[in-house]
This record gives C-alpha cells, sequence and structure tokens, in this order.
C-alpha cells in the first residue's frame, strides 16, 4: 500500500481521487492465528501495530465488535499528558508521551498531535501545593513542567478570567508544555492502517460471543463469523471488560462501567490555545483544529452501559465553563455524547497476564486511557509477545488490589465513581 | 433520571448520591473473620452487569436514606425502589 | 435594485423584492433599521435578518467553512447551514446564530463571518484552487514534515495547524464577559407538546380538554409557522383557546434540545434575544427542565434538497423555505424562478410563489411522469414542466445567473441529449422530507426506514412518547399531491455537488471515503465531517448515507443511521449553566465571620469554606503575622475560630457500640464527660479521617471531624448504620452549622475561662485533660472540652452558633488582662507542624495509620471497619512513606510540596517523599515542616534536601527529625 505524503495527494487529486485504496483491508477470519487481540478500539489496534512492528508477531487478528475506533478512542476530549503525581504512572504515561511525538511519522499517517502544553489552574494556596508537589515529582522523574502565573495566563488565554471575582480565584498553574490535543479518530485509523501494513488481519463487525478453552487454557473465540483459535487471546475492551470476560468466565473484576459526557460546541475562530482544567470543580476544555470547544468534567456517577449521561453532569459542566470562561456564555454546545468507562478500585490501569492462561487483560483505563494508547498497546504487546511485563507496566498488575499495592492518584480507595 | 424515594416521592438524579453495588454491600463480611479472599472480593471486586442491577442509593440532599434502587444499566430505567428494612 | 444587480449588503432601501401585499410576520408601518458589518440596513418589524436580506436582495450571506465558497439564505430555520452571523451586544460576541433565526429590531448589530478583508471578497476562497487535492481526509495524508533537523517530530505539523486553525473555525468568539442573566426553571406537566404547528395544537386542544396539564413548546417565533398561510386564522382561534386555559403554558421560541432518563426534558426559551431592551427582570434566556408524563412529538418535517453539481450558489434555496418568505414575509427569494424536484410537495410551493408574483420559468422534475394533481397545479403556476429532467449545472459568479438542465432517467441514472440553459435567479429545490426524529432518538427510539417516504420514521410509540402529524409521516401537502418521492438524492454529474453545505462536503468525498474503506455511517461522518457543521447535517445526513449506499450497493437503512443527541439546535452555555456561574457557587461563613473581617484578617479558601489565615497587623506580612500568634499561643494564650470542624451528633443506646465499629481504637469504655482522639480507616485499610469525640451523656455523642472530611464521614457513618448494622440503635445528625466553636489555647487559656466562665469550675480537677464541662460565658450556654491541636493547655468551647460571636467576643475581653490575640490557620498550622499533628495533607487517602505513627490506635480486641484490610502487604511494605519532621539547615524557608531527595541540585537522585506542610517555628527558630518519606523512621538524623524546581527554584539542606518536634512527650497540654 502507497505511502501517504503530500506528493500521493497530488497524484491522486489530479487522477480524481479514483485510485485511492482502503486504509486497511476488509479480510475475512482466518481458522486461527498466533494472537487475537479482542477489541478494534486504540488499545487493541496499537498493541496489534507493536506486536507486528517491535515483537515480529504479524499472525495476528484484531476482532472488533462494531467499527474500527467506535468505542472510547472515538469518543473523548483528545487530550494527550504525563502530568501525573505518582511514580507507578509516571514513567508508563511519559514513555507513551515520547510515542506521540513521533506517531505521525511512525505510522505514515497524520494524527495532528498538537504540543500546545497543558494548564492545571489551581486555586488556593492548599491547591498550589499539590500542583506544586506534582510538577516537582514530575520534574524528578524527567517530565516537563512549569508554573504558570496570573499575568502570563491572561496573554495566553485571553479569555480567562484572572480577575480575582470568580468564585475559586486563580492563583495560578501547573503546565506541562509538551502535553496537548491529537486528533482521536486519525490515531485508530493510523494504528489499523500501520498493523494492517504489517501483515494483521482487522476483522469488523465480528462479535466475540464465547471463548474456546481446554481446561483453563484460552485457546480461541467464538465469534459472530466464526469460532477462531488463537495461541493467544488479548482483551482489550475498555467500557465492555466485565460483559467480555464474563464470557471467559471471569464474573468478578475491580471494575465498575460508569458513563462520561463529552461535549463540543459551535466551531468558533481560535480562542483557546492550550489545553485548560479547573481545580474549583472539575473540567477540562480545549479547541479542536476545527475550531469547537472540546471539553468534560465528571463521570455521571453510577454504573451504566447506555452512552448517554444526564442533564445535572450537563449543568455543572456548563457552569465550570463559565465560571473560568464568562465570555464564553453566549457560545453554543453543539453536540454532547457519552462513553462507557472502565472505572477501576484505585483509578488507575490493568495491563497484565492472565487471569487465565493463554489470556491477557488491558483494561480499567477510567477516563484516561487515550493518552495512554501507544504505550498502552507498546506494553501490552510487551507482555504478550515475552510473557511478563515491561517495567512501566509492571505496577498494572491484576493483583495488586488484593495486594494493596494501590496505585491510587486521587485516594479515594475503592469507590471507583469518585476517581 | 428520577428516583422515587418512598419517603420524599419522586425527585431529581441531582438529590441523590450513588453508593454502589447493592448485593455487594449486603455481602459484607463478618467483620471478626480474616479470611482475605472473602474481604478482597467484598472490596475490590464487582460483577458490573449489563441490565438489572441491584444498587444502593442515598437521598443526600432529601431524607438521607438509603435506598434500593433495582436500575438496568443498559436503558437506565428504574424497576424498583424500596428502602433498607431494620434487621429483624 | 435589480435581479442581477450587484450583491452588496448596503441595503437601504426595502423593497426590491417584498411583495406590495402579503407577510403574515410583518408589520408594514413599522421599519426596523439594524447593521451589518456596520452598514445601516432596514427591514420590517416582523422580519427575520434572512428575510430582511432578501427582500433587499442581498445574496451572498456566508461563506463556507473550508473553500470560504459564497453561500447565500438556502432555508428558513433551524436547518440553515449557510447564512451565519455573529450578533454584538454591548461588546459581547455571539458567533454562528442562523439568520433565519435572528429576528430584526432597532439596533440590531450583526458582522458576516469567515471571511477576510469582506463577504463579498474573501481572500481564503484561493483554498477552492486546491480542488481534488483538499479531498476529504487529505489532512491525514500529509503535513507530517521531517523527520530530522529543527522542524521533526510535531513542530511542522504545528506550524501548519496554526494556518489551518486560522483559516477553519466560523465567527469569531470575544473575550468580554457576557453580563446577560439566565435563569432556570423546573417545570412540570402531564404532556409535553413538542412543537407548535397544527399538529402540535391540536394535540395541546386534546389533552386539554381531557383536563391534563400540558405544555406547548414552538422554537418559531410564531405558533403554526409552517403552515399554509390560510390557515392562519385557525392557528390564531386555537392558540387563543389554549392561552385562556391556565392548565395550559404555550412557549414560543423555544426549543426543546435534550431528552433525559424519566421523561427529563431541557429547553431553552430565547426570552429577550429579539428584543432591543429586554423588561426588566426579564432574563435573555431561560433554562426550562421539563418533567413530562408524557411527551407528544410534533416537531414537523425538514425539507431535504437534491445533491447536484453547482447546488452551493446563492439563489438555490428548499422550495418550501422559499413558499414561506413569500407568505410570511412578503419576499420573493427572486423573480424568475425554476424549481427542481422529486416530489409532489414543490408544485404547491410553486403555486403559492406564482400568486405572490413570481415568475415560474420552469419545473424540473426527475420523474418521467407526475399525478394528475401534480399536473393541475403545474399548469396554474405556469412555465415549462420539464419531466425526466435534472439540473445538471449552474453558474453565476457570486448568484445565481443559469442552470443547465438535461434529460435524466432516475432510475439507471443517466442522461441523455445535450443540456438546455435556463436563466434563472432562483432555483427552488426539493428532494422530499424528514420527519423530526431526533427527539425519539434521544429517547432511545431506533429510526425506521420508510420506503415511501424515503425516509426515517419514529418507531412504534411508547408510553413515554407518541408522535403526530408531519413528525409521524403523515405528510399532507393539500391538493391532494403525494407525499412519496422518487429515490433520488443525488444527480450525479460532473462537477462539485456538495452534500454538507457548511462544511464543503462533497458527493465525491463521500465516494473516496468509500473507496478507502471509511464506509459505516459513523467512518463516513468522522472522516468527511459530514454533519458535523452547526446544523449538524440536517439537510445533508440523508444524502451522504443515500450516496454511501449506492457506492455499497446497499439499501440506505443498511448503511443505517446516526443516533442523534443532545441538543437538537445548539444550546447556548449561559442558559444551562443558568444562575450557577459568577459569584454565585457557595460560599461557607463561620458564625464569627464578620469580626474576622473587623479585625484585619485575611480569609482563606479552604472548600467551601472561608477561614482567617491571619490577622495582620499594619506593615506585618502574613509570616511575621502567624509567627507572632504562634508565639502568643506558647507563651500566653490566643483564640482560633473552629467552627468549620465537622461535628456529628451520635445518639442512641447502641451509640458506643457503633463508635467502637467505626473508630480504630475503643470508645463503648469512654466515661461521660470525657473524650477522646479517634482514628478511622476506610474498608480497604486505610486512614480516612481523625477526630475527637466527646461523650457527652450515657447514649450521646459529638464527633468531630476534620473540616475537609465532614461531609464524606457523615456519609460514611449513615451508610454503615443503613446498609451494613441497620440493627444498630443509633441516630447521626450533622450538626456543623449548629454549634460555634472557638478553641482558647496557651499557658494562660486556662486563667482566661476562669474569669470568664460561669457554672462550672475549669481547674485542672473539674477540667482535666480531655475533660467536658457545661457552663456559660456572657449568658450564653457553653460546652468546654479540654484538649489541644497546638499541643499548648488548650479547650475547645463550644456554643449555638446564633451565639458564636457573642462568645467569641466575650472571650476576647476576658483574655485582654492576658494579651490574647484572636490567631489564623497558619499560625495553627505551624502549632501542629511542630507538634506532628496530622490533618486531611497527610490523611490524603493513601497513607495508613502506621505511615502517620497511628498505630498505637489500632485495637486488637476488636474488629473495626478496615481492621481486616490494613495488614496486607502493600500497606505494610517497609519502603512505603511515612510521617517524618523536616527541618531547614541553611535558614532557607520551605515551600510545602518540595519533595525530598538525597542528592544536591545538579543530581537530585529519585524523589524519596514529599513535604505535606511547612512553617517557620518560633519554638525551633527555624524553617520547619512535615513530610512523607520513604522509610521515613531509619532517616532520621539523615541530611537530605528539599527540592522544589516547578516553582521556588529551591533545593534547601533539610535534617530528617522525628515528627514530634516540640513537646514530644505533650507535658504542655497535660499541664
Amino acid at each position: 500500500m502507497a505511502e501517504y505524503s503530500a506528493l500521493s495527494i497530488v497524484r491522486n487529486a489530479l487522477s480524481g481521487n479514483e485510485h485511492w485504496k482502503p486504509a486497511w483491508r476488509k479480510p475475512e477470519p482466518k481458522p486461527a492465528y498466533d494472537v487475537i487481540i479482542v477489541g478494534g478500539g486504540g488499545h487493541g489496534l496499537s498493541t496489534a501495530y507493536y506486536l507486528a512492528s517491535e515483537f515480529g508477531i504479524r499472525n495476528v487478528a484484531v476482532v472488533e465488535k462494531g467499527w474500527v475506533g467506535s468505542g472510547n478512542i472515538g469518543r473523548n476530549t483528545t487530550i494527550v499528558r504525563s502530568n501525573y503525581l505518582l511514580p507507578g504512572n509516571t514513567p508508563f504515561y511519559e514513555h507513551s508521551m515520547k510515542l506521540w511525538e513521533n506517531l505521525s511519522h511512525e505510522l505514515n499517517y497524520n494524527v495532528m498531535f498538537s504540543q500546545r502544553g497543558i494548564i492545571n489552574l489551581f486555586h488556593t494556596p492548599a491547591q498550589e501545593d499539590d500542583h506544586a508537589r506534582r510538577g516537582n515529582s514530575m520534574i524528578l522523574q524527567g517530565v516537563d513542567a512549569r508554573f504558570v502565573r496570573p499575568p502570563e495566563l491572561k496573554r495566553r488565554v485571553p479569555a480567562l478570567n484572572v480577575s480575582g471575582s470568580s468564585r475559586f480565584p486563580v492563583l495560578g498553574g501547573l503546565e506541562q508544555p509538551r502535553a496537548g490535543t491529537a486528533r482521536h479518530d486519525a490515531v485508530a485509523w493510523g494504528y489499523a492502517r500501520g498493523a494492517d501494513r504489517r501483515g494483521v488481519d482487522i476483522i469488523e463487525n465480528c462479535e466475540v460471543t464465547g471463548f474456546v478453552r481446554e481446561g483453563d487454557q484460552v485457546t480461541g473465540v467464538e465469534t459472530s463469523r466464526g469460532r477462531i483459535h488463537a495461541r493467544k487471546v488479548a482483551v482489550a475492551v475498555a467500557g465492555a471488560t466485565s460483559r467480555v470476560m464474563a464470557m471467559a468466565g471471569i464474573g468478578r473484576l475491580p471494575i465498575e462501567s460508569h458513563v462520561l459526557q463529552a461535549f463540543v460546541t459551535e466551531s468558533i475562530k481560535p480562542c483557546l490555545d492550550t489545553v485548560v482544567t479547573y481545580g474549583g470543580g472539575h473540567l477540562y476544555i480545549s479547541q479542536s483544529d476545527k475550531g469547537s470547544l472540546v471539553f468534560g468534567g465528571d463521570i455521571d456517577g453510577y454504573n451504566s452501559y447506555a452512552q448517554r449521561g444526564n442533564l445535572p453532569i450537563v449543568e455543572d459542566v456548563m457552569s465550570e465553563v463559565l465560571e473560568l470562561f464568562p465570555a464564553f456564555a453566549k457560545l453554543r454546545l453543539l453536540r454532547s455524547w457519552g462513553g462507557i468507562m472502565d472505572m477501576s478500585m484505585d483509578g488507575s490501569p490493568i495491563i497484565a497476564k492472565g487471569p487465565l492462561p493463554g489470556l491477557y487483560l488491558n483494561a480499567g483505563w477510567c477516563y484516561g486511557g487515550f493518552k495512554a494508547t501507544p504505550a498502552s498497546g507498546w506494553c501490552f504487546a510487551h507482555t504478550i509477545a515475552k510473557d511478563e511485563p515491561h517495567q512501566f507496566n509492571a505496577p498494572y498488575t491484576l493483583d495488586r488490589f488484593h495486594r494493596g499495592t494501590v496505585i491510587d492518584e486521587k485516594g479515594q480507595g475503592a469507590t471507583p465513581w469518585k476517581h | 433520571m428520577i428516583i422515587v424515594c418512598p419517603f420524599c416521592g419522586p425527585r431529581d438524579l441531582s438529590e441523590f448520591a450513588y453508593c454502589g453495588d447493592a448485593d455487594n454491600l449486603a455481602a459484607r463480611p463478618d467483620p471478626a473473620a480474616t479470611d482475605p479472599a472473602a474481604w478482597n472480593a467484598y472490596v475490590y471486586d464487582r460483577t458490573n452487569p449489563a441490565g438489572e442491577h441491584a444498587e444502593i442509593w442515598q437521598h443526600a440532599g432529601g431524607c438521607r436514606k438509603f435506598l434500593r434502587v433495582v436500575r438496568n444499566t443498559v436503558t437506565h430505567e428504574i424497576s424498583g425502589v424500596t428502602m433498607l428494612e431494620p434487621k429483624a | 435594485m435589480g435581479v442581477d444587480a450587484p450583491d452588496r449588503p448596503e441595503v437601504r432601501v426595502v423593497t426590491s423584492h417584498r411583495r406590495p401585499e402579503g407577510g403574515t410576520a410583518i408589520d408594514r408601518d413599522h421599519t426596523v433599521g439594524f447593521t451589518v458589518d456596520g452598514r445601516q440596513c432596514f427591514g420590517l418589524a416582523g422580519d427575520t435578518l434572512a428575510s430582511a436580506l432578501l427582500a433587499g436582495g442581498v445574496r451572498v450571506m456566508g461563506r463556507s467553512f473550508k473553500y470560504h465558497r459564497p453561500r447565500g439564505v438556502m432555508a428558513i430555520g433551524v436547518d440553515e447551514p449557510n447564512a451565519l452571523f455573529t450578533v454584538t451586544t454591548d461588546g459581547v460576541r455571539e458567533p454562528n446564530v442562523r439568520a433565519t433565526e435572528i429576528e430584526v429590531f432597532d439596533g440590531l448589530t450583526v458582522e458576516s463571518q469567515n471571511r477576510w478583508p469582506s463577504l463579498e471578497n474573501d481572500v481564503m476562497a484561493v483554498n477552492q484552487l486546491g480542488g481534488k487535492a483538499l479531498a476529504a481526509g487529505f489532512y491525514y495524508k500529509t503535513f507530517m514534515g521531517p523527520v530530522f533537523g529543527p522542524l521533526k517530530g510535531t513542530r511542522f505539523w504545528m506550524m501548519c495547524e496554526h494556518a489551518i486553525r486560522r483559516a477553519a473555525g466560523l465567527g469569531r468568539p470575544g473575550t468580554a464577559p457576557d453580563e446577560s442573566r439566565y435563569e432556570r426553571i423546573n417545570a412540570f406537566c402531564d404532556v409535553l407538546v413538542v412543537g407548535g404547528g397544527l399538529a402540535g395544537l391540536h394535540k395541546a386542544v386534546e389533552e386539554a380538554k381531557a383536563g391534563k396539564r400540558v405544555i406547548v413548546c414552538e422554537l418559531e417565533p410564531r405558533w403554526g409557522a409552517g403552515a399554509d398561510a390560510k390557515k392562519d386564522s385557525e392557528i390564531r382561534q386555537i392558540v387563543e383557546s389554549l392561552d385562556s386555559n391556565p392548565d395550559v403554558t404555550l412557549l414560543a421560541r423555544t426549543t426543546v434540545w435534550g431528552w433525559y432518563d424519566g421523561n427529563m426534558l431541557a429547553a431553552t426559551e430565547r426570552v429577550a434575544d429579539h428584543l432591543k431592551t429586554a423588561p426588566k427582570g426579564a432574563p435573555r434566556q431561560r433554562h426550562w427542565v421539563i418533567r413530562a408524563g408524557h411527551v407528544a412529538l410534533a416537531a414537523g418535517a425538514l425539507e431535504r434538497p437534491i445533491v447536484f453539481p453547482g447546488n452551493d450558489r446563492p439563489g438555490v434555496m428548499l422550495a418550501d423555505a422559499a413558499r414561506r418568505y413569500a407568505e410570511t414575509f412578503g419576499v420573493l427569494p427572486g423573480q424568475h424562478l425554476t424549481i427542481l424536484t422529486n416530489n409532489d410537495s414543490a408544485y404547491a410551493a410553486a403555486v403559492t410563489l406564482r400568486h405572490a408574483g413570481a415568475n415560474i420559468r420552469a419545473i424540473i422534475d426527475v420523474r418521467p411522469e407526475i399525478g394528475a394533481a401534480a399536473q393541475r397545479l403545474a399548469d396554474r403556476a405556469g412555465g415549462a414542466l420539464k419531466l425526466g429532467h435534472a439540473v445538471v449545472g449552474t453558474s453565476g459568479a457570486k448568484g445565481l445567473k443559469t442552470i443547465s438542465v438535461a434529460r435524466y432517467n432516475h432510475e439507471t441514472q443517466s442522461f441523455a441529449g445535450g443540456s438546455e440553459q435556463i436563466e434563472t435567479d432562483c432555483l427552488l429545490v426539493s428532494g422530499g422530507w424528514s420527519p423530526v426524529v431526533h427527539l425519539a432518538s434521544q429517547a432511545g427510539a431506533q429510526p425506521v426506514w420508510d420506503k415511501t417516504l424515503q425516509a426515517f420514521l419514529p418507531p412504534d410509540p411508547d408510553r413515554r412518547w407518541s408522535v403526530h402529524g408531519a413528525a409521524a409521516g403523515n405528510l399532507d401537502f393539500g391538493h391532494d399531491l403525494s407525499p412519496a418521492p422518487a429515490p433520488v438524492f443525488e444527480i450525479r454529474h460532473p462537477g462539485k455537488a456538495f452534500v454538507d453545505l457548511q462544511h464543503d462536503v462533497t458527493a465525491d468525498d463521500v465516494r473516496l471515503a468509500h473507496r478507502e474503506g471509511f464506509r459505516s455511517v459513523e467512518h463516513l461522518k468522522r472522516y468527511t465531517t459530514l454533519g458535523m457543521a452547526t446544523d449538524q447535517g440536517k439537510t445533508s445526513n440523508i444524502a451522504g448515507l443515500a450516496i454511501m449506499a449506492d457506492s455499497l450497493g446497499k439499501p440506505i437503512p443498511d448503511v443505517g443511521t446516526t443516533r442523534f443527541r443532545p441538543p437538537y439546535t445548539a444550546a447556548s452555555l449561559g442558559a444551562i449553566a443558568a444562575e450557577r456561574f459568577g459569584d454565585l457557587f457557595p460560599h461557607r461563613l463561620t458564625p464569627m465571620h464578620d469580626w474576622h473581617g473587623d479585625h484585619g484578617a485575611r480569609m482563606y479558601a479552604a472548600g467551601h469554606w472561608e477561614r482567617p489565615e491571619s490577622y495582620n497587623r499594619p506593615g506585618e506580612t502574613v509570616e511575621q503575622a502567624y509567627v507572632r500568634e504562634a508565639k502568643t499561643v506558647r507563651s500566653g494564650v490566643g483564640l482560633v475560630d473552629v467552627s468549620t470542624l465537622g461535628k456529628i451528633d451520635i445518639a442512641g443506646p447502641d451509640a458506643p457500640e457503633f463508635l467502637n465499629r467505626v473508630y480504630t481504637n475503643g470508645f463503648a469504655k469512654l466515661p461521660v464527660g470525657k473524650a477522646r482522639y479517634g482514628l478511622m480507616l476506610r474498608e480497604d485499610g486505610f486512614a480516612m479521617d481523625d477526630g475527637t469525640t466527646w461523650r457527652l451523656s450515657e447514649n450521646r455523642f459529638l464527633m468531630t471531624t476534620t473540616t475537609a472530611n465532614a461531609g464524606k464521614v457523615m456519609s460514611h457513618l449513615e451508610l454503615c448504620l443503613d446498609v451494613h448494622w441497620p440493627d444498630l440503635r443509633v441516630h447521626v445528625t450533622s450538626v456543623t452549622d449548629q454549634w460555634a466553636g472557638a478553641a482558647i489555647a496557651g499557658p494562660k487559656s486556662r486563667d482566661v475561662l476562669a474569669s470568664c466562665v460561669t457554672g462550672t469550675a475549669v481547674d485542672n480537677d473539674a477540667l482535666p485533660f480531655m475533660g467536658i464541662v457545661h457552663g456559660a460565658i456572657a449568658g450564653v450556654p457553653v460546652m468546654i472540652c479540654r484538649l489541644s491541636f497546638s499541643g499548648e493547655l488548650a479547650y475547645e468551647v463550644y456554643c449555638g452558633a446564633h451565639h458564636g460571636t457573642h462568645v467569641w467576643e466575650a472571650l476576647m475581653a476576658a483574655g485582654a488582662p492576658f494579651a490574647i490575640a484572636p490567631y489564623g490557620l497558619e499560625a495553627l498550622g505551624t502549632l501542629r507542624i511542630e507538634k506532628g499533628h496530622v490533618t486531611a495533607a497527610e490523611i490524603d487517602g493513601r497513607t495508613t495509620a502506621r505511615d502517620l505513627h497511628l498505630d498505637w490506635m489500632l485495637s486488637s480486641k476488636k474488629p473495626f471497619v478496615g481492621s481486616a484490610m490494613m495488614d496486607r502487604d502493600g500497606l505494610t511494605d517497609k519502603s512505603r512513606w511515612t510521617l517524618v519532621g523536616v527541618v531547614s539547615r541553611s535558614g532557607e524557608k520551605l515551600h510545602g510540596g518540595s519533595h525530598v531527595v538525597a542528592g544536591d541540585r545538579d543530581a537530585p537522585g529519585p524523589g524519596l517523599g514529599h513535604l505535606t506542610a511547612m512553617a517557620f517555628s518560633p519554638e525551633m527558630n527555624a524553617y520547619v515542616g512535615l513530610a512523607l518519606v520513604e522509610d521515613g523512621e531509619n532517616r532520621i538524623g539523615q541530611h537530605l534536601y528539599a527540592t522544589d524546581p516547578v516553582r521556588s527554584g529551591t533545593h534547601i539542606p533539610v535534617e530528617i527529625v522525628s515528627h514530634h518536634m516540640v513537646d514530644p512527650k505533650g507535658e504542655r497540654m497535660h499541664g
């Protein structure tokens, strides 16, 4: 399949764009593979890509119930960052950041990663100390971080209310300059195309209906398009983890499914050139290349598999936008939607071998999975290929909950709806 | 979403606080028991079903009673709300 | 101004396209002046901006998103994709408002959008020269930049992106805060009727007659706006009768945009947008939250265009929109009209327009034959009837001048013979009708494809909703016309044919998406951006689906339809937030709040509370003030407001047993009249909160919690009682706001109390450490407990909240001879840091009792919440971070949030922990702090560094010491 480039665009345009090929093939499933990845979302596709590109395992199928990228990879607010507090998280997310920084070249697909920075605002001296703590933790682990004060904030984010008149006045912000946003769908498509070019079969409209087991050993999957065997089966279906794992006989997991809403306004000219988060509540907001403000807040806070939320959170989130940006009151909400989050018991993910022989699990992304897409796939591929975790995902075991080695960024304990 | 509180009548979602899986909360191990498996299962593991789900909600902005709400996690439809009765 | 006059917006006279009669909405005696891009224009009262500009002969009303092509108004309502303007009011900008929805008034100020320097001449229109290179998704294939050199990584893309972002976007937002007021209203009804057309109004009458409470919402300013003008008097009568019924609420200019669980609907009422000045007290917009027993959907149907080459030229318009401009506003969008249709409804529009004075040049129908009813109307409309023909091209620089028409077989999609040119200034298009199924879809109903109507219809209703009129697919165009269109969505012929006009998605883009494998409806939308514009694809979705279906060789419903989500049309953020922004978030103030302010306190936000930080004397810095205050406490006496502590009344015969279960330490044997310090864990064994609990009587306790965790602890106790231990006879009640609390601390505190407390002694016998007495101060009953957070001899004095200031002032007065001083949070923090007492900064949800050296409180004699889980490996690991004290060795000020490292500035090494709090300690004459440090106990005496690279840049040598820095044996507070 041809490389994408400015030249290929011009050449194709001259022939009426009649000769473009599908970005990935639409193959029929083979009877058996070395590895089957359940879930054609960002994490499943990136896992397939890195299995093929980094670990030399190309006899791989990705089976997807619907269409590629139909889950949270296409429903998030596109923020990429590695500004974590806890040592268990930082190396993993920083690895992800480094993969992001070269991803468009690596995939020969413009995922539009724009390092426009993220600024976490703080509003009280206690919050300032918390943010300093996080920034210092980042710097000590080799991640970029700096403090931003109101005069600079005013200059860089002119619509931000730094006047001190708001309920929680802005005292400053912790910035990660290398953070930013990417085009979420392009990440799924780029990985799909990249994996496909390396021989991976991406099989859409193929729903897993059961697992094939010999004793405890998982040896394949039953699907709506027939039984497919595999030496290893890897599950990456965040949002539906409990449903899928139940088919493998795993009835209870440290995960609850919750709905998170996201919002975009109508398209407007550039007015917000970075990502801003609000410390007086819970809000993250940026502006897309098309000009829409893209934002979200808390999860609705009750178990849900419906990709839609309710009005109280909508009202909360709008009020938080206006608390920061009173000039945006006349802008209009254009679309809202919901995604189903795998909320884990400590707010951190699971990338691990098991819990059955032949089975591998990638889950529990809460609402931070998008930024992790490259490292998640990379580490999961490593774990599948070598049957042991990389040091980056070594803390993300399934048994850490029982052992008490939780990685709890918010300090909320086993109440997933509060993470 | 509207939850019909047995004390207060039909009230908006915004008045309630979600408190988790009712069946799991009901399965709290004997406090004197120290079997780690039972406690681990209780504290960390959930069935997380797609469909009918019994859950505990507190009418935090109302009578503050805890209610057992049976709700479908796919449709959000509520099929039953009951008070938690004192044990005999 | 003639038909072919240049299209300039400086429209001074409102005549060229306004008919001498007609116009049900306008008031011909009332001229209205408004400005467009600073130029004065005039319209009539009742006009929309679109009708006023059409009347003035303006054709270019917008520029498209990608190619910046000139565009005219195409529709008359919420489906308008092209004519978008920015409305400015007092310097506040509202971008992207549809001209079809802006009601003109004197002084209205609007700007055109997405053009530079002007709407007429837009430099960015050069994008059109990119032609097919700028096809759907081109940006995913390029702009990656070089793989080496200064532009590698993301740099090159970000340079390109900078330019792309400037070209994209539509209207420009402002930075001036919107001072408008918005309000939220809850409403309840038996039946909510969505849509105030004839079907909705009839439904409202029926329900009102049955005695139901009814709310009717109509998004347009007028009732029955879409109906034939002949129905006007019928509509007026119905509305009058409904209006006089007290059980009926009629809301015009109100868009029901969201359907949420439990039949809760969100609507925005535009109360004052159409007025020069809003009535006193009226908000700009009102956010309605409507709980409806049943929802009657009667939102009508939207006419669809047909996709054909050149279909975006200003002057191409929906047929029914043109009819309504004529009937409602007395405006003809052109003089020499042509019509392109695949169905009968356009014939009725043609006749109406003919009666309004237009010259119908031709009716081009893709169908080879039509019914007798349509034929009769065609005869009345006049003009050439061209059956089995199609429009294959248009021309005209900034507005339509001619169309090319060719013989067309829609079943084979083939053309025959050459094309014929017809001069026309307005081409009216009708591609059939799509019922508005959005709200039903939001409610979870999956629309079903109707082959006859070539449209998605709502499925069978459930008990929550019903559907009426055109929304149900009951399309009645009168005159015995057929509602069934020919299945023609695109006339495929060379040339740029637009599917989504605002986003410039062409039919070829849809086919390119197919070719590249983006075939599901969601992939199609995401890859091409079809339907993602401000009109949400109201005019484009079906055509896009149809073209994809054609490419796939599948029927349309097999490609699928996307699920509609809120909002139906864009809703302003201000309305949804309503009153909940600005300075209206909750503040919590203690009873003594005003006193603090009057005495120089700097206030500090602690959660929702406002607390005194320090009482600065003139010329004092915060540090000087808190050091003085802390010294006063250690050497004399100080007074601090502790009303913010969580306070929970715990009553009942099983209260002691209850406390025994929730606290790690024993409470059952606590004597009446004594207090005890308690620690709570979460179920997972980590620390949750600490505080003192006072036994007031055999069966009654007063629990205090940290300020930060008051709500969390309350819910936890309630849950334990209701869910886990319903057999316990205990009531818990939050009394945080009922008690005012003041802590009086320092060696002279007892003397102060002795001089002002009546009714009880306060000496060491009557009031030993952790003892409680009841008495009065200045006539007010008080409850006094001798306990200490500062480490000094200290008491907490509680009284009814309303007496808080009275008692506080009495204590200050009694303390005057002892030089009492009030102290704030900073001094409080200093004192507790010196003592190593923990707060929420250390009980951060990740620490254990052992980490905080509170393991002495873990009873081994009883189970308690968390006891089963607290000894797991992860919670007892030796490398865990534990609480230590930190002393600055260089005299430099420490900074909260600093990390503890072993190496110097150049090679700090890994973080070993972090400072949770810092202060200047007058006792130790040094900057000190508390820290959580890896294997802390074994580091006591080590010389390390406190590093703060992100904030102060300091790297300060420190010594690790015990967290008990001052009076480790507690002799002072016991004294």
